[in-house]
């Protein structure tokens, strides 16, 4: 085995102070990036979570609808027009929009009011883990995740309070159910849900479409645009697509989440090019060494960078601890960081570029070492 | 006659620019030859150390041509001249320069690293290398628990270990008491001598002569005697000389 791997890792603990000077900034910048990312795909799936938990193949939106919480409605009767077109199972209408929520105490809150047709199942609430949600079919049944008790007054199910002046009773609780916008979600079923919006009751915000099991996607995407004139047609995925890139740029909340990253990025590259720079000044006569006794440029910019990777990697272990602490803490709050294996990759991936990038500074630092001054010393 | 290991035919020298240029070395003619020992000598600003960065391929002469083993190093560029000292030349240097997280084994070892020489093969000539010098025991040593004397030793076994054609030795015994001077100049000798290498020592310490096959003496870049060398060339009293 070569030295060079000793001679880093020798050149690297034997200043312990600048060691972990070194390995705080690595943690600091792995563990903000992360973070920043973490929210990023957290926020991301946040405003997916209910298109991802619809069942529908198609949605049809009203015209420039940006995303689910759209406030835009469309004409009802668009569904028996859709429901006509070849290779089409089912058409449920969706009914969604904010409104006031009185506690019981007389204090109001706004929520944001999920109606969907339940005996069809084309969006239900999940994760229930307290009564039945075949319950929400009943006048003014509602079902609240247990996150919100103290922002909707309940404490269980059989808690009461109004909506619109109506009154609502908890017949159902979920887990985890949380909106990024902190308003409550409140399920309903879709035959109450336009008193509780004022929706009119020949509209509605979406349909959801389903298809046989033997249709073509495409062909009766193009069947239902064509009908469907103005309005918009979109896959599951397209929908999803389009709402995360409203919420997340159009919002320009995403922008921030990167400008976080980005920062974490430059703080963590400056900390590490300047320790190695320092670390490689102190032992400029080392390396001077080696180059008088013949090592080529190649084995002296080869201790260098297994001096950064060493840096890299013993700071990304250390920043991913954190990390994975951080996920739990934040796993029932309001936004939670969500880290993937595919985030720790790129993360690691990143680190390690990062750390070699900042060793470019030593290298150049190396490369104009002169061999002579060995017998200047 | 033996073999020649270093060639040096009109070898000029100018450092600095303008005002401040000094002509270091004004026409030098130099051989080193195999399994011979040569010491540099002269005054302080005579030249010694120029000459011997020039003969290390460390600085380019302003003219004239240098062969090390057959080879002409004119035109070689800096990555060249690195290969030239890997694959020729063995270094002493007068303040050790020895890396001080590494052991002496592995400050040995390094020399032969850095040749692609690896494993326990390369590990065990390193141990060798400090037997031939007397350190076998403090191999694990690191140089700040050595003495001047054994620190010195082990960049001598660092010069040889991986088998060099020459050592160039810059004042390997001036930080060093008598005893220690002594044993240093015998292990070069040694390695001249006994293991066929040419060796230079660069030295304006008058008690390392009686070691030597030959004395260079330099004054103002140039070279005053290249004669056969001895003690009693100089007028050295006795009493002064390391004795080998």
């Amino acid at each position: 085995m070569s030295l060079v791997p000793t001679l880093a890792s020798r050149n690297l603990f034997h200043d312990r102070l600048r060691f972990v000077a070194t390995l705080i900034g690595i943690v600091f910048s792995v563990v903000l990036v992360m973070i920043q990312m973490g929210l990023f795909l957290g926020f991301g799936r946040m405003v997916t979570t209910m298109i991802d938990h619809a069942s529908a193949d198609l949605w049809v939106l009203p015209k420039g609808a940006k995303c689910f919480e759209d406030p835009s409605l469309l004409d009802a009767k668009l569904r028996d027009k859709v429901t006509s077109v070849d290779g089409v199972a089912s058409v449920v209408p969706l009914v969604i929009g904010f409104s006031d929520w009185r506690l019981e105490s007389g204090e109001t809150t706004p929520v944001f009011v999920v109606g969907a047709d339940l005996r069809d199942g084309s969006l239900r609430p999940w994760n229930v883990v307290e009564g039945d949600v075949r319950a929400l079919s009943q006048n003014g049944a509602v079902i609240v995740d247990r996150s919100y008790y103290d922002r909707l007054g309940v404490s269980k199910i059989g808690s009461t309070a109004e909506i619109r002046g109506r009154h609502v009773k908890v017949v159902a609780l979920t887990d985890g159910i949380r909106s990024f916008t902190t308003t409550p979600y409140v399920f309903v079923d879709l035959k109450y849900a336009r008193t509780y919006t004022g929706t009119f009751p020949d509209r509605a915000s979406d349909l959801l479409v389903r298809l046989k099991p033997d249709a073509d996607r495409d062909t009766v995407l193009k069947a239902v645009r064509a009908l469907v004139g103005e309005h918009e047609v979109l896959t599951t995925d397209e929908f999803r697509s389009r709402s995360r890139s409203f919420w997340l740029f159009g919002t320009g909340a995403g922008a921030a989440l990167f400008a976080g990253a980005l920062l974490g990025v430059i703080v963590g590259t400056v900390i590490v090019a300047q320790t190695l720079y320092s670390s490689t000044k102190d032992h400029l006569s080392e390396f001077a060494t080696l180059r008088a006794m013949g090592s080529s440029n190649g084995y002296i910019y080869r201790v260098i960078i297994y001096q950064a990777l060493l840096n890299a990697i013993i700071g990304f272990v250390i920043a991913t601890a954190i990390g994975t602490v951080v996920v739990e803490m934040t796993a029932k709050s309001a936004l939670p960081i969500v880290i993937t294996p595919w985030l720790i990759a790129a993360l690691f991936v990143l680190t390690v570029v990062m750390c070699v990038a900042s060793a470019i500074g030593a290298i150049v630092r190396v490369v104009r070492i002169d061999p002579a001054t060995v017998f200047m010393r | 006659m033996s073999e020649i290991i270093i060639e040096a035919t009109g070898i000029k020298k100018t450092l600095g620019q303008g005002a401040g240029e000094v002509k270091a070395l004004r026409g030098i003619d130099l051989t080193l030859r195999r399994g011979e020992f040569t010491l540099l000598m002269g005054p302080s600003g005579s030249g010694k150390t120029t000459l011997l960065l020039v003969l290390g391929c460390m600085l380019a002469p302003s003219s004239g041509t240098l062969t090390v083993c057959g080879m002409p190093t004119s035109g070689v560029d800096k990555e060249g001249l690195a290969r030239i000292r890997r694959d020729h030349i063995g270094f002493v240097f007068q303040s050790y320069h020895l890396f001080p997280t590494l052991t002496a084994a592995q400050n040995v070892q390094l020399a032969l690293d850095i040749r692609h020489e690896r494993g326990r093969k390369a590990g065990k000539r390193a141990r060798e290398a400090l037997n031939l010098v007397g350190l076998a025991q403090k191999a694990d040593t690191l140089p700040g628990e050595l003495s001047g004397g054994e620190q010195q030793r082990v960049a001598i076994a660092r010069a040889f270990v991986a088998n060099p054609s020459v050592i160039l030795a810059d004042e390997p015994t001036a930080a060093l008491d008598g005893n220690n001077g002594r044993s240093i100049m015998r292990i070069l000798a040694d390695a001249a001598h006994q293991r066929e290498r040419a060796v230079l020592v660069v030295t304006h310490d008058p008690r390392v002569i009686p070691f030597a096959d030959r004395i260079v003496e330099i004054e103002d870049g140039l070279l005053v005697d290249t004669g056969s060398g001895g003690p009693e060339r100089l007028h050295l009293p006795k009493a002064a000389a390391f004795r080998p």
